[in-house]
């Protein structure tokens, strides 16, 4: 619900809100001489401050700490962070039950974490219709019309916290990693009580890849074009280019599909990557350094992870990224709201791996740990739900971090989420009013992303989302805040 | 097999109604769930309240803590008679400030967003569960990345924490069939 006030002088439109989330987004669309769009920016507050936060600390608490930096995904942070530290721990290969302990968890998270997006985030706008009325146009609205969409998302919720919990002893603040290996392993308990589940969760997944292929097949020319455009990805894929989450080598192919690097060593990415600041933005504009500033920038996330890899190793998960595919017509699928699509496939794939897991003895092991020579540098990449997650640090004789390099995946997709706002600019300004219409459809275009907002902050008394329109000047033409 | 009310905890069960001639009265159980970020200063203030209530340790009053609400909170919410969701509050009255909450639907841009009105709503969709709720929002000053809270908002907690505790043994007075 907005609340506008309209500012007769100076043709301005003020929305004042009450929320609460300290980073808000901010949308900058700039007109031309004619009046029409000529670019839009989507800003956000980044968290350069935390990457101060984490100096002077001792590098075994780090896993830890990071948890701070995300109320959404401090599960991705801890273990990418845990991985880069068994580098500086002088481990090059945690045991086997370490590692399954570590994807069991991560699998979980991604589980989870991809079910909030999809199911109260993004259903509303797929199976409600971008145009329903915004007081139906919510999670409400789509449990009045499939009632058993609310069961699904809090159970799958739910079920990938248990993952977590089981893996790290607690639903919050989990503590499983530390460098060179994991805490405990899964009690035979937790494993039969996750057993039990695990089949119900991967049918509901199912349901609701049929439930929104049905949205798909229904507004295929919508679902083609929206906020669309085509692109480079990057991902993290494993042998043989098979999908991979947790672990692997970096991958970017460019829009038909070739490939620009691979097999890329989370500790030579600056080797392939530029992190470049741009004045108007707190964010970097991380680029693909053979391509240069203009052409470099890619996308990230579940669009990505499915387009970079060549097969996904889960049956169920192949096959429905096989369906996926062939919207593509045999290259890659560039619909910016088949993040949705490549969301669901992604839960379905993690709910595999964990079935998979949970039948898998080594989870019982009892070989936690390993030591090694300690390093002065760590780098490690995982596949966050958002996408790709690298954390690179730097530590001491006397174990102290010195230095921190988080590049996470809303910065991985700010030149693109930055392309889908001008595309619905483009598209669906008219005149020089923000309509309710175009807000709704800027949200739509940055749900697909849905970006990190500075990350775990969240206090009453701010704005979420504020869109501006510009005259070819600079001078505000009109503003609205999305409350 | 999974199905909302065994998702939910155990008493949850207890709390559906049978019959009237199985009802007994009790005391009301209350959940406090504070919320924000410990690591960026006063943000940890929800967090903070929800520890000091905890350290009560009365019985049928849960504390919670998570650095935001999110939709599996909906099990918890539907399994209390009363709810305080606290939060820190970067505008508004010092020490403290509550409102009455009432179940809202609301449709964010970000999964990093959910308001406390969503979840009440979200209780009340699939449990038929509306609990009285609250949000106690206590000022804060500062939001950096410092695993402290402010001196200053320390003492707002304190005041809000003396003033949570009273009104929970009132709600808690208010025995409920």
């Amino acid at each position: 619900m907005s609340d506008v006030q309209v500012s007769q002088g100076s043709r301005k439109i003020v929305i004042d809100p009450v929320t609460r989330v300290e980073g808000h987004g901010k949308v900058t669309i700039r007109l031309n001489d004619a009046g029409e769009v000529e670019q839009a920016r989507f800003h956000i507050v980044e968290f350069r401050g935390f990457e101060r936060f984490i100096q002077g600390r001792m590098y075994w608490e780090v896993p830890v700490i990071v948890q701070r930096l995300c109320g959404i995904c401090p599960v991705s942070h801890h273990l990418c962070a845990a991985k880069a530290m068994d580098i500086v721990a002088g481990v090059d290969q945690v045991t086997p039950t370490a590692d399954k302990m570590r994807r069991l968890m991560h699998y979980g998270q991604v589980l989870q974490s991809n079910a909030l997006n999809f199911f109260h985030l993004a259903s509303p706008d797929l199976l409600l219709g971008f145009e329903a009325p915004v007081a139906q146009r919510n999670i409400f609205g789509v449990i009045e019309a499939f009632p058993e969409v609310g069961k699904w998302a809090i159970l799958i919720r739910k079920f990938g916290q248990e993952v977590i919990a089981a893996t790290g002893g607690r639903r919050i603040h989990p503590r499983l990693c530390i460098p060179g290996g994991v805490n405990q392993n899964l009690s035979v308990e937790h494993r039969d009580a996750l057993r039990r589940d695990i089949g119900q969760i991967i049918d509901w997944c199912g349901q609701a890849l049929e439930l929104h292929k049905s949205f798909v097949h229904a507004h295929e020319e919508l679902h083609a074009t929206f906020a669309s455009f085509p692109s480079s990805y990057m991902s993290l894929v494993g042998a043989d280019r098979r999908m991979e989450l947790y672990d692997g080598g970096l991958r970017a192919i460019n829009a038909e599909g070739d490939t620009i690097f691979e097999d890329v060593r989370p500790a030579d990415y600056r080797d392939y990557m530029i992190e470049e600041v741009r004045s108007w933005s707190y964010m970097k504009f991380p680029h693909i350094r053979s391509l240069g500033r203009e052409e470099g920038w890619y996308r990230v996330g579940p669009l990505a992870q499915i387009n970079c890899c060549a097969f996904i190793d889960t049956p169920l998960a192949e096959a429905a990224r096989r369906d996926f595919m062939a919207i593509g017509h045999g290259g890659r699928v560039h619909a910016t709201l088949g993040y949705h699509w490549a969301r669901i496939i992604t839960m379905i794939h993690c709910a595999e791996v964990i079935q998979g897991l949970l039948f898998d003895d080594d989870l019982q092991g009892t070989n936690l740990l390993v030591t090694g020579q300690r390093r002065p540098e760590g780098v490690a990449i995982i596949e966050a739900p958002r996408g790709t997650l690298l954390h690179h640090y730097t530590v001491d004789d006397d174990g102290q971090v010195t230095g921190a390099n988080l590049i996470v995946s809303t910065t991985n997709n700010n030149e693109a989420m930055n392309r889908s706002v001008t595309k619905v600019a483009k598209d669906y300004l008219s005149g020089r009013e923000i309509t309710e219409g175009l807000l709704n459809h800027i949200e739509v275009a940055i749900r697909a992303y849905d970006p990190c907002l500075s990350c775990a902050t969240h206090a009453l008394g701010d704005m979420p989302l504020i869109v501006t329109l510009e005259d070819a000047q600079g001078g505000i033409v009109a503003t609205r805040v999305k409350e | 097999m999974l199905d909302l009310a065994a998702a939910a905890p155990a008493d949850y069960a207890a709390s559906m109604p049978i019959s009237l001639a199985t009802q007994q009265r009790r005391q009301a159980r209350v959940l406090v769930f504070g919320y924000g970020n410990p690591g960026r200063q006063d943000d940890g203030l929800g967090p903070a309240a929800a520890a000091g209530i905890e350290a009560l340790g009365w019985p049928d009053v849960t504390a919670m803590d998570n650095y935001q609400l999110s939709i599996e909170d909906a099990v918890d919410i539907a399994a209390h008679d009363v709810v305080w969701f606290v939060d820190a509050a970067r505008v508004g009255a010092a020490p403290f400030s509550v409102t009455r909450l009432t179940p809202a639907a609301t449709y964010e841009f970000t999964s990093h967003l959910i308001r406390p009105e969503a979840i009440l709503a979200l209780a009340d969709r699939c449990y038929g569960r509306t609990p009285k709720a609250f949000l106690l929002a206590i000022r804060g000053y500062e939001f950096a990345f410092i695993e402290a809270i402010t001196p200053q908002a320390e003492q707002n907690l304190k005041s809000a924490l003396g003033a949570l505790s009273i009104l929970i043994r009132t709600a808690q007075m208010e025995v409920v069939s």
